[in-house]
Formats: structure tokens, C-alpha cells, sequence
């Protein structure tokens, strides 16, 4: 089921919206409407939905509209036009009181400059969601004390914000977000004012608390190469208007118009493509049980000096060469005596610059593994076509 | 320039003798009398605890507060105060900046809160408080006997209306002033209107406020002298006497106990507000 869906969602800044949404509605552009009334056009009729579990990310230059867009979605700013379903139910139709148990229940926020409160401690921000709810106090420290520490913030419960680093205050906000046990996280430019270093700790921080919690987040951020490392799904704005909705992939392949295309071309590839997108699947696999003969054989078929070995369930055991299988026909020894299983392995989602490293050490093909299984293997020439076309490249790469 | 005569003059006695007076005046006498015992109340409080207890708290006070050159200055200030014979006047003072004070505060403070909420009541106040702070002191003293008789209770309405306005400012400008970027985490995290003013805006403004009730102290100060002319009692009276009787050095002790007064209460507000 979608958690969050956006339907044809509007806001116009100025003395009549009305008009201008008719306008909008009429196809005339942003700049137009500005021209010739005077208003200003925050989100122009957009459309999405983020799934239970998703990491949507919308991502746009500023005065794309993107921050408003997210102010929409928990009406800090109230729109114009459209729907906001949350958990199918929409928060526009909401009475003030419906609104607020809403926010306070379903949806949490984590801003750009932080949004701490001065004159609270770290564990009485961390608190303050829960304490609006009117949880009693042991309770809410309890649970406000475990945010803290999920955040990595363990021991600094009674600072006060003015006495963190950046990182540091956003740490706080996260973990005042995660207090209050949503399961939507909205989180405007979250780490964008921190230092690239910073940010990028916190990013990897983000995704394994993601993998821990599972929340369903949808993140502001103006840069690309944030918003293809995190997102699941990636909506790119312009002027108000969605322009395209994809994965990394199919943003960075297919992108919908110019504007799309021109934003991507600069990304490094190998931070955002990883190991399942360029691995092969092994042209030659055998069983343990056919022994020598068939194994040389294959390899012959392959015109491959190798070839990975599975068992009946198709889980990975390693990797023969050629001399070994011909030594174990000549002296008679099974198979498993002179399998080779020191081959790199690699899990599928690792990145590609990472396995350009190991690859560049590794004397064979790596193998892509994930439970036991072998999921495909991955050769030099499959991580460099990668990083040049940037897919899978359809020729079979042997071993 | 004269057109057409405008009987303002004729108009607000009317007012007054056919209307005020006779409907209004159970209502003031009430008000009087409240205040009057208020007044009473606390005046003889600081008059029947002995000048060293109130001496000892106020040095602890500002020592605490204001740091310990504050409090040495206090020590010396209440010395003075004693030696010239003047605890007592000095006593009557206190009670009516205190009483003043309290009822600018806890008027002054609520509509301060509406004013920086609401751009209809701030617009409303405004030219209330403009007119409140400059119409000279004198004019109002006049209704001020009409309505209240003469002594401590017009003295404190009268400061009231000369000392409330910084009240209402301040704490109009410290709850504008606090981030809207805090306001707006608070309100996504589903305060209520109520919550938002409790826990954000009044503990983040409180700061500018204490800077108001600060001002409002000193300008009831201020004010001592003026009020004496209507018979309150106190430092101003000494003073008044001491102007009337051409008596310099009378008006000079008079006069220098209430600069001692008013820099202990500055020190001490201050250093709540800094504190805040």
C-alpha cells in the first residue's frame, strides 16, 4: 500500500491562488504567472506516492519548489490545491485536531537549520514530541533516551544544542524525530548544511538505521549525487513541477527530458551503480557431481579457463580452473579437494567503486554472493563497460 | 486656524461630572479600595520587617543575581538610606513601584502576548501605547484624583499607565523575534497553539521580556516624584517637600535615595533577564 500519495498538489503564494491555479490548470508557465500577476507559483499540480518502506528522495535546485512541496505534505504550509493521502486518508480535509494527532502519530520531521529549541537540553528536545503528546515523563525519557542512542549520541543527554557541532544538533533532531515513533520520516535538506565529511557519515548512518527501522522516508535535497545515493525512487523538480519519477538507474539512463539529462551527466557512475547492475550471470555452472571430465569440457564450450562451482541448491562453493580440474582427472581426486575457494566475494549491492579496488587485486572474476547463493560474477571488463555505458552490458563476460 | 471651535474641553468634563463619575465611580471605588489594601498590604510589610532583614535579603538577592560588586553597592546604598533617615520614605517607594509593577506585568505581559499573535490587536494597541507613553503625565494625574482621591492608589495608576507600555512592546518583540524556523519543528511536531506559546515562544522570549519589566521598574521609579505631587507617600514626597520648602539638601538626600534604589532594581532585573 502507498503510505504517502500526492495528487495533483498546488500552492500559489499570493493574493489570489485561485487564479492562479486556474492559469496553472491552463497550461501557462511559472514565469508567466509571475509576470503577469504577480504570483508566485510554489508547487505546480505534482503527483507521487511513496510506498510502506520506501526511501523517496525529491530532488531539485532551490526554488524548485521542493521544500514547500514537503511543507505541503504535513500542511505546515496549507495548499491550494489537491491531496495529500496519508495512510490513504487525506490531511487537507483534516479538522485542526485530526491534523495535530496527525503529526503527532503518523508523520515526523527533520529540518535543514535543525529547529532545536535553545532552552531545552538534548533529551528534553529529543523528548518534546512525546511531551506535546502528553506521555508521562519516565515513559518519554525512556523512549527519548533510546533515540539518543540510535543516533550514536550516547552521553550527550544534557547538553544544550548551542554546545554541538552541526552534525551533532542534526543528530538531535533526527533522534527527536525518531522519539516519536512514526512511521513516516519527512526530512527537508536534512544534511545540507553540514560539511561534506559530516554529511556523508550521516548519510551511511541514515541508511542503516533505515535498514534497522524501516521507515518510510521522503528526503529533500538539492544534490544529485546525495539523492542517487540514498533514494530508492528519485523525483526531480523544476520550477515547481515534477519533471521525473525513477530509480537512480533509470534516471541516470533514461532521463525524461534535457533538464534531467543535463543534471546527471556529471555523476561519478561508481558511486551510484553497484555490484548487482554490472554482474553476469556465469555462463558455466556445474555440479559438484559431474565431475572432471564434464567440468574440462564446459570450460572447453566456454572457451573460459575457469568455472564456478554450485551445489544442487545453488549455493556457491567456489571456484576450478582449468589445471586444477585437469590434475584432479589425472590423479583421480574429487573435485572438492581442489576447488578454489579463496575468490573475492562480493555482496550485491556493493558499490562500484568499491569493487574497483578489489578487482584490480583479484586474479579471478569476483563472485556476487548474497545467503549463500551465487548471484552472478563480475569480471575487470564488466566493472569498466559499467562505469562507461553504465548497465549491464549484454555480452557474456567468461570466466 | 480657527475654523470651527471643537469644545473638547466642555465635552470631557461632561464626560466626567455627568458620566463617569456618577455611573463609573462604584466600579473605581471598588478598584480603590483592592488596590489600596494591596498597596497597604505591602507597604507595611517592608515597613515592619527590620531595615537589617530586608538589607540582608537584598544583598543575598543580588549577589546571586547581579555578582558582588552589586551587592557591596547594595550594602552601602541600604547604609545610606538608614543614615539619612529615609528607610522608611524609601520603604513607601518600593511598595508602590512594586505594586505598579505587578499589575503593568500581569496586564502588560497578556496583551503583549495577543499583540505579537494577532496583526488586528497589535494595530489596535499601538496607537494606545503611543499615546500612553508621550500624553504628558500631568494630564492624567487630574482624573486620576477624580476617579481614585488622593494618595498611593492614583499614584500606582497613574505609574501604571506611564510604565505598562515597555511591558507590552518587549514581550510583543521577544515573541516575534524567537526563529520561525523553531516554530515551525514545534507546530510539525503537532503543538498545540496553547503549547507552542508555553514551551517555544514564552521561554525563548523571556529573555526580552525581563528587558521590559526591567524598564517598567525604572519608569515607575521615575515616576515616584511626579505621584508625590498627588500625594503618594515616599522618596518623592521627601524630594517635593525638599523643592517646596527650597530645602536643597533635603532634596538632595531625597533624591540620591532614589538613584540608590533604582540601580539596586535595575542590577537585580537585569541580571533575571541576562539569567533567562
Amino acid at each position: 500500500m502507498n503510505k504517502i500519495e500526492v495528487k495533483n498538489l498546488t500552492k500559489v503564494f499570493g493574493s489570489h491562488p485561485q487564479q492562479g491555479l486556474k492559469r496553472l490548470k491552463n497550461g501557462e508557465a511559472k514565469a508567466e504567472i509571475l509576470d503577469k500577476t504577480g504570483m508566485t507559483v510554489g508547487v505546480n499540480q505534482a503527483s507521487f506516492e511513496v510506498k510502506a518502506g520506501e526511501f523517496f528522495v525529491i530532488m531539485g535546485l532551490s526554488g524548485s519548489g521542493k521544500s514547500t512541496l514537503i511543507r505541503l505534505v504535513n500542511r505546515l504550509i496549507e495548499p491550494t490545491d489537491g491531496e495529500v493521502l496519508i495512510d490513504g486518508e487525506d490531511i487537507i480535509k483534516m479538522e485542526s485536531t485530526e491534523l495535530r494527532e496527525t503529526r503527532r502519530k503518523r508523520l515526523s520531521m527533520v529540518f535543514q537549520n535543525f529547529g532545536l529549541l535553545p532552552h531545552r537540553t538534548v533529551l528534553d528536545n529529543v523528548a518534546y514530541g512525546l511531551e506535546i503528546q502528553g506521555v508521562d515523563k519516565e515513559k518519554r525519557i525512556k523512549k527519548a533516551e533510546e533515540s539518543i542512542i540510535d543516533v550514536g549520541l550516547k552521553g550527550y543527554k544534557d547538553s544544550y544544542p548551542k554546545e554541538l557541532s552541526g552534525g551533532m544538533q542534526q543528530r538531535v533532531g533526527l533522534a527527536r524525530a525518531l522519539a516519536n515513533n512514526t512511521d513516516i520520516l519527512l526530512m527537508d535538506e536534512a544534511f545540507s548544511a553540514l560539511d561534506p565529511i559530516i554529511r556523508k557519515d550521516m548519510q551511511d548512518e541514515l541508511l542503516s538505521l533505515q535498514d534497522k527501522l524501516d521507515k518510510t522516508i521522503l528526503f529533500i535535497t538539492h544534490d544529485l549525487d546525495e539523492a542517487l545515493k540514498l533514494g530508492d525512487r528519485i523525483a526531480i523538480m523544476k520550477e515547481g513541477q515534477i519533471v521525473q519519477v525513477g530509480s537512480p538507474e533509470e534516471i541516470l539512463e533514461n532521463p525524461a527530458n534535457e533538464y534531467v539529462s543535463n543534471f546527471v551527466k556529471d555523476v561519478d557512475r561508481s558511486k551510484v551503480l553497484v555490484a548487482s547492475h554490472v554482474m553476469k550471470k556465469p555462463e558455466v555452472l556445474m555440479t559438484y557431481k559431474d565431475g572432471p571430465r564434464v567440468a574440462v569440457r564446459k570450460m572447453e564450450e566456454a572457451e573460459a579457463s575457469s568455472i564456478f562451482v554450485v551445489d544442487k541448491e545453488k549455493n556457491y562453493k567456489g571456484l576450478l580452473t582449468i589445471d586444477d580440474a585437469i590434475k584432479a582427472y589425472k590423479e583421480e581426486i574429487p573435485l572438492e579437494q581442489v576447488l578454489n575457494t579463496k575468490v573475492q566475494e562480493v555482496l550485491p549491492d556493493t558499490p562500484l567503486h568499491e569493487l574497483i579496488g578489489i578487482a584490480a587485486e583479484a586474479k579471478y572474476p569476483l563472485a556476487v554472493i548474497e545467503n549463500g547463493k551465487l548471484l552472478g560474477i563480475i569480471s575487470r571488463i564488466s566493472i569498466l563497460s559499467g562505469l562507461v555505458l553504465g548497465k549491464e552490458n549484454e555480452e557474456a563476460v567468461t570466466p | 486656524m480657527n475654523y470651527f471651535y471643537f469644545p473638547l474641553e466642555e465635552w470631557t468634563n461632561l464626560f466626567v461630572n455627568q458620566w463617569l463619575l456618577p455611573v463609573m465611580g462604584g466600579f473605581f471605588n471598588t478598584i480603590s479600595n483592592l488596590l489600596g489594601a494591596f498597596i497597604d498590604a505591602v507597604t507595611n510589610l517592608l515597613i515592619v520587617v527590620p531595615p537589617e532583614i530586608i538589607t540582608i535579603v537584598l544583598i543575598l538577592l543580588s549577589w546571586k543575581i547581579a555578582g558582588k560588586g552589586i551587592a557591596l553597592f547594595t550594602l552601602i546604598g541600604c547604609l545610606y538610606l538608614g543614615s539619612v533617615d529615609l528607610w522608611d520614605p524609601a520603604m513607601q517607594t518600593v511598595a508602590i513601584v512594586v505594586v505598579s509593577t505587578l499589575v503593568s506585568i500581569i496586564i502588560g505581559i497578556p496583551i503583549g502576548i495577543l499583540a505579537a499573535i494577532s496583526d488586528i490587536i497589535d494595530q489596535i494597541v499601538r496607537p494606545i501605547l503611543d499615546f500612553m507613553q508621550t500624553l504628558p503625565s500631568f494630564v492624567y494625574l487630574i482624573p486620576a484624583i477624580l476617579l481614585f482621591g488622593l494618595g498611593g492608589v492614583p499614584a500606582v495608576i497613574a505609574t501604571f499607565i506611564f510604565a505598562t507600555p515597555p511591558a507590552v512592546r518587549m514581550t510583543s518583540l521577544g515573541i516575534k523575534q524567537v526563529p520561525s524556523d523553531v516554530i515551525e519543528a514545534s507546530r510539525a511536531f503537532g503543538s498545540t497553539r496553547w503549547q507552542l506559546l508555553i514551551k517555544v515562544q514564552l521561554p525563548l522570549a523571556l529573555s526580552t521580556i525581563m528587558a521590559g519589566v526591567n524598564q517598567t521598574i525604572m519608569l515607575a521609579l521615575s515616576m515616584a516624584v511626579i505621584a508625590s505631587m498627588i500625594g503618594a507617600p515616599g522618596l518623592g514626597s521627601t524630594v517635593l517637600s525638599g523643592i517646596s520648602t527650597v530645602n536643597v539638601g533635603l532634596g538632595l538626600a531625597g533624591g540620591l535615595g532614589i538613584v540608590v534604589l533604582a540601580i539596586i532594581l535595575d542590577r537585580i532585573t537585569q541580571g533575571l533577564g541576562r539569567k533567562a
